[in-house]
């Protein structure tokens, strides 16, 4: 858990962060949403102590941070920095190692720990682990970047747009390989993005900042259907509002019993999703499957009541 | 490239034949002198000579370097910024004083011999070391400062692991200039007892002998131009190891 304690950063007397409080509940992620220079980047930094706040406490595990060495710390966080940051005199093998080396695990459990990374950012290790940060792409040093920040499996994981770099293709897969582990290993993950899906999509709250402050801190469904402010509303896209509200539900938690014509639809999409294909192939409803079963159905009228603001 | 090499190769070769067999070039020296003059020096061992010259050298850089790094460094963290000025002024004096000088100085505190011209190489050697250390230092991309911290690393592991070896081939560039000033600035060493290629320079200045001139002149020359070639080359393969050139462009 991170308690975040009216929280103050100011630069030369002006605040850049001012007066934050939330409290982030251990295993969930957090995307921190909000305008450029709005202090999302500066928000982070706080939380492993590269910025130390002008006032207020933050606190892991009932823990004020003041009490923790940096260094030590940041050993215990994750941290993907915006723009990846490696180490150009070091490979990429040593940039995902830098974590654990420092804190002296054996050779051996280094050398599995950085093939097990390249594999799940599918970086054959054969090919990548001895190259350099400028022989990669854009693409390929922002996943090297998460890799080294997720190298000593971190309780704590803070990412600054990660995925700004990836197309769109590979920022899918990127996004599923972050639920995936965060699911797996319950790591609490605070992230910064631009990018109001990639928000709603990953995180169990959003965190909205506008010059410094914090407008609103809440589940996306609520954020997405009662803004705090304009300016969330704004930032959400008034018109986008019912779709992006489907996107939150999968088909398998709306089932309608009953049939219907044509290709089956996979209980695991969303009812976006679910909405596109049935506007798609001019059908009013479709069969849904479930591990090669027909389990049920859904229907343009049932997706029409579920992307209605919520009352 | 490849002509290049061959050049500064050949230039070797001739190098340590004219150390090793002297006598091999009388005939070509032959030709700068009158018929009473010896072609070759011949009151000292050109090669004990050149090793002296270039022992000195390597003594007082080695020297400037420690020294220069270590203020460099020190003036750039945290607890040294205070002292930034007052190192820059030090290693300005060392640079402004004429090394003929600070030998005239040191004479009747260190006595004749090889250490009035340690100490005059060494201050002459400290600038460029130290402020091209202090930019290396200082212009490292904010990214990789960021992760390094970010990582966990201590101040030590970020100086040793990150600033200095990203820093490096910044901090050579400095020492290759100072060695190749102090391969030069040695020769007045000579008019205080200091064994150096001056000592072969002087004798043919006061006989009005060109060979000998031309001899230590020679062999100074060719060493300062393949010391800098080799320093070149190392500071560029270190530059290509720290991510600044790929190694497809090289
Ligand atoms: N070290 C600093 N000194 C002075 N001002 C700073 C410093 N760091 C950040 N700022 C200012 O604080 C504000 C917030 O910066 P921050 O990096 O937190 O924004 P951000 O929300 O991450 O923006 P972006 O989305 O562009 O990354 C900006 O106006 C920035 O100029
Ligand atoms: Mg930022």
């Amino acid at each position: 858990m991170i308690e975040i304690d009216s929280i103050v950063k100011t630069y030369e007397g002006v605040p850049v962060v001012d007066a934050v409080s939330m409290t982030i509940q251990p295993h969930t992620i957090c995307a921190v949403v909000g305008t450029s220079g709005s202090g999302k980047t500066t928000l982070l930094r706080m939380i492993n102590r590269l910025v130390t706040p002008t006032s207020g406490t933050i606190r892991i595990d009932g823990e004020d941070i003041r009490g923790i060495r940096p260094y030590e710390l940041r050993r215990r966080i994750g941290y993907a920095i915006q723009g990846h940051g490696l180490f150009p005199h070091w490979t990429v093998a040593q940039n995902i190692g830098a974590v654990p080396r420092l804190l002296k695990w054996s050779k051996a459990d280094i050398s599995a720990r950085i093939n097990e990374l390249l594999e799940l950012f599918q970086l054959d290790p054969s090919q990548y682990r001895d190259r350099f940060p400028s022989e990669l792409s854009g693409g390929q040093q922002q996943r090297v970047g998460v890799a080294r920040a997720l190298a000593a499996r971190p309780n704590i994981l803070l990412m600054d747009e990660p995925f700004g770099a990836l197309d769109p293709v590979i920022r899918a897969k990127a996004q599923e390989d972050l639920v995936a582990i965060q699911q797996r290993f319950g790591t609490t993950v605070v992230l910064v993005t631009h990018d109001m899906e990639e928000a709603i999509y990953l995180g169990h709250n959003i965190a909205v900042m506008d010059a410094g402050k914090l407008l609103q801190f809440a589940p996306p469904k609520q954020v997405i259907g009662r803004p705090a402010t304009p300016f969330v509303q704004e930032l959400i896209g008034t018109s986008e509002r019912p779709f992006r509200l489907l996107s939150l539900s999968k088909i398998a938690d709306h089932l309608e019993d009953g049939d219907a014509d044509g290709d089956p639809l996979p209980a695991t999409a969303t009812l976006r999703d679910a909405y596109s294909e049935l506007l798609w192939s001019g059908r009013s409803a479709a069969p849904v499957e479930k591990d090669g079963r027909l389990v049920g159905r859904v229907s343009l009228d049932a997706l029409a009541r579920l992307a209605a603001r919520p009352q | 490239m490849k002509p290049g090499l061959l050049l500064r190769v050949f230039a070797l070769a001739l190098l340590i034949v004219l150390l090793v067999a002297p006598q091999a070039f009388r005939d070509f020296f032959a030709l700068f002198v009158r018929p009473t003059q010896p072609p070759i020096y011949t009151q000292g061992n050109l090669l004990d000579i050149t090793l002296s010259h270039l022992m000195i050298v390597a003594i007082a850089i080695g020297l400037s370097t420690m020294v220069a790094v270590s203020l460099a460094i020190l003036v750039t963290r945290p607890f040294g910024a205070e002292f930034l000025p007052l190192s820059r002024a030090i290693a300005n004096v060392g640079q402004t004083f004429p090394p003929v000088a600070v030998l005239a100085l040191a004479v009747p505190m260190l006595g004749f011999g090889t250490a009035p011209t340690l100490v005059a190489l060494f201050l002459y050697g400290l600038l460029p070391i130290f402020e091209n250390t202090l930019t290396g230092l200082t212009t490292l991309p904010e990214d990789v400062m960021e992760a390094s911290r970010g990582v966990g690393m201590t101040g030590w592991q970020r100086l040793t692991q990150v600033e200095l070896p990203l820093a490096l081939p910044i901090i050579l560039a400095g020492i290759r200039l100072s060695t190749v000033i102090a391969l030069a600035t040695a020769t007045i060493g000579s008019t205080v007892a200091a064994r150096t290629l001056g000592e072969v320079i002087i004798a043919g200045l006061t006989t009005g002998n060109t060979a000998f001139v031309l001899q230590g002149g020679l062999i100074v020359g060719v060493l300062a131009v393949l010391i800098y070639d080799s320093l070149s080359a190392l500071e560029k393969w270190l530059a290509r190891r720290t991510g600044r050139l790929t190694r497809a462009d090289a």
